[in-house]
């Protein structure tokens, strides 16, 4: 399936990435190679078919409803950009 | 030259007291210093805990506490949570990452009093096929100096073939061990989806990355999977399972290991020489008392299209954690929140990153989940199945492990397309979940190539004896580039 320009800018966004104008007409031309690459995939009959999301379907373990997280917050914060009284700082959201 | 030892022979040596820790530490360490600015394989040398820890570990040793790996320097890829020690994962996003905790495996080996002498260079966020992606400079082919050393697990890989440590950990998540050992001379193994434990080791496709060995013998590669193979109760995805010794069952005989050879990895798009070569090294194999049978694989060809799904997929989502808040880069003067997030990733993240995350958001956006991911998900059932039909035929799995020997810096030009290519025979089991490996099985134009070994689940200490096996036959495994002193 080739993809637009349009496509392009609106996935950068979704994804929290800038693409600039230079960038986009390369980026369009890869990732509609990528996309045929994959469309291959359109072609098989998978009617029936369990989609895999673990190779040996194992299950999420359940555990006692016990504590056993320790409270890391210093070492954790401590390599943070920018924090302040234990909390993370970001630039102001509400005005 | 004691560089040229391997794991188990450093390990004899540090208990019948031929050498201390110390001893082997400083040598390692001096190589690095002096050779390394040939091949960038290290993003981080860390000599002085390194020394620090091998004076531990011959304490250790004289108070009698010691095990196989107690002193003997490694290597790990810098994917691996290493707590107080820089943690790159070959990204500008973690330049300054260091992490207040130790990966699973880290914790692993320092259990046993090993010395880690620093970590290794990688593709970013091991996304690459030829270490060309990595921020910190690309990976020198120990072999030639224009040639890729393969990727992502590309400086553990040139930094074990260069002899500047015995052995180094290593991810794969689609061929990220095996084909730089094929293309370094090396033999590593990919164990099964869930053997090793993923706690600490930097997430890039979950239900793909595997943590694994890259050393110069099978018998090492047995060593390493010793230590790095658990159970791991904060792994949700780990398998509780024992873990065997994996050097227990290497010196087993191959009679009547029925080895299986899929008809689609020796089509006639293989190159001749290195299907001449693969055949030769299989028929070393037969020679043990292995029989061969030609099997299908009929879904292989899917294994590309349905990775480069899963994969970016998988990827979009793990990488979204990188906002510029918590840890990681953050850009210079933001305006706003917004602003942080888009500045501090699009500058925090290269190119092949980026892509991926582009894709795998595309996969994953509104009204295509069905048609890319969900697809993909059940094409990967298929391609499990025919592994389950075949392993109910034979034991083992037997093929090339890359299409070609180490290519030159650039050659992929500007196509990804021509680089996710590389992957074609190494993929499938990632998908599956199946444990691979790697072992040197000849030379074309005086470079090393890989024979691809795929086991059964949870199958390992087979295809370790196989490779061990084939290494009592064949020296291809003790081949080394041109250059290193004896």
């Amino acid at each position: 399936m080739a993809i637009t320009r349009g496509d392009v800018e609106k996935i950068a966004h979704l994804a929290r990435l800038q693409v600039s104008e230079s960038q986009i007409d390369k980026l369009t031309g890869d990732l509609s190679n990528i996309l045929s690459l994959v469309d291959e995939l359109q072609a098989v009959d998978t009617t029936g078919i369990l989609p895999m999301s673990h190779p040996l379907d194992a299950q999420q373990r359940l555990r006692a409803d016990i504590i056993t997280e320790e409270n890391h917050r210093d070492e954790f914060q401590r390599i943070a950009p920018a924090t302040e009284n234990g909390l993370y700082l970001v630039p102001k959201v509400i005005e | 030259m004691i560089h040229n030892k391997t794991i188990s022979e450093l390990s004899r040596g540090l208990a019948a007291g031929e050498y201390s820790s110390v001893e082997l530490t400083t040598h390692f360490l001096k190589r690095i210093e002096n050779l390394d600015s040939n091949y960038n394989s290290y993003i981080t040398v860390t000599a002085e805990q390194a020394l620090n820890e091998a004076q531990a570990a011959d304490a250790r040793r004289a108070a009698g506490n010691a095990t196989p790996w107690t002193g003997v320097p490694f290597a790990h890829k810098d994917i691996f949570c290493t707590q107080g020690v820089r943690t790159t994962c070959g990204s500008r996003m973690l330049e300054n990452f260091i992490p207040p905790y130790d990966s699973t495996v880290a914790a692993n080996f320092k259990q046993h009093g090993a010395v880690c002498l620093g970590k290794t260079n990688m593709d970013e966020f091991a996304m690459g096929s030829s270490n060309e992606t990595s921020y910190y400079g690309r990976v020198t082919n120990p072999w030639g100096t224009d040639l890729v050393p393969g990727g992502s697990s590309g400086g553990s890989a040139a930094a074990v073939a260069a002899r500047l440590a015995p052995g180094a950990t290593a991810t794969d998540t689609g061929g990220s061990i095996r084909q730089p050992a094929a293309l370094c001379g090396l033999t590593g193994i990919k164990p099964t989806y869930g053997r090793v434990s993923r706690l600490g080791m930097i997430a890039f496709a979950s239900s793909l990355d595997q943590g694994g060995t890259l050393t110069r013998t099978a018998e090492d590669s047995a060593m390493m999977l010793n230590v790095m193979a658990s159970y791991d109760p904060k792994d949700s995805t780990c398998i509780d399972r024992d873990v065997p010794d994996y050097t227990a069952t290497l010196n087993q005989s191959l009679k009547g290991l029925k080895i299986g050879l899929p008809a689609e990895f020796f089509s006639e798009h293989l190159d001749p020489e290195m299907q001449t070569q693969v055949q030769n090294a299989i028929r070393e194999l037969e020679k043990l008392g292995a029989t061969l049978k030609e099997i299908r694989l009929p879904h292989s060809h899917l294994s590309v299209p349905a990775y480069y799904v899963i994969a970016p997929a998988e990827c979009s989502a793990n990488l979204s954690r990188f906002d510029g808040v918590r840890y990681g880069y953050r850009c210079d003067n933001p305006q706003d929140l917004q602003d942080l997030y888009l500045r501090s990733r699009s500058e925090g993240f290269g190119d092949e990153v980026k892509r991926r995350i582009l894709i795998g958001t595309y996969a994953l956006s509104a009204g295509y989940y069905d048609a890319y991911y969900r697809k993909a998900q059940q094409v990967r059932r298929l391609i499990k199945q025919d592994f389950d039909n075949a392993f109910g035929e034979v034991d083992i799995i037997a093929g090339p492990t890359s299409p070609s020997p180490a290519f030159a810096f650039g050659s992929k030009g500007n196509d990804p397309v021509k680089m996710y290519l590389e992957d074609i025979f190494t993929i499938s089991t990632n998908l599956a979940g199946l444990p691979g490996m790697s072992v040197p099985a000849g030379m074309i134009g005086g470079l090393p190539i890989g024979m691809q070994l795929i086991g059964n689940y949870f199958d390992e200490a087979r295809l370790l004896n196989a490779g061990h096996q084939f290494q009592q036959v064949t020296d291809w495994h003790t081949k080394a580039p041109s250059g290193i002193d004896a």
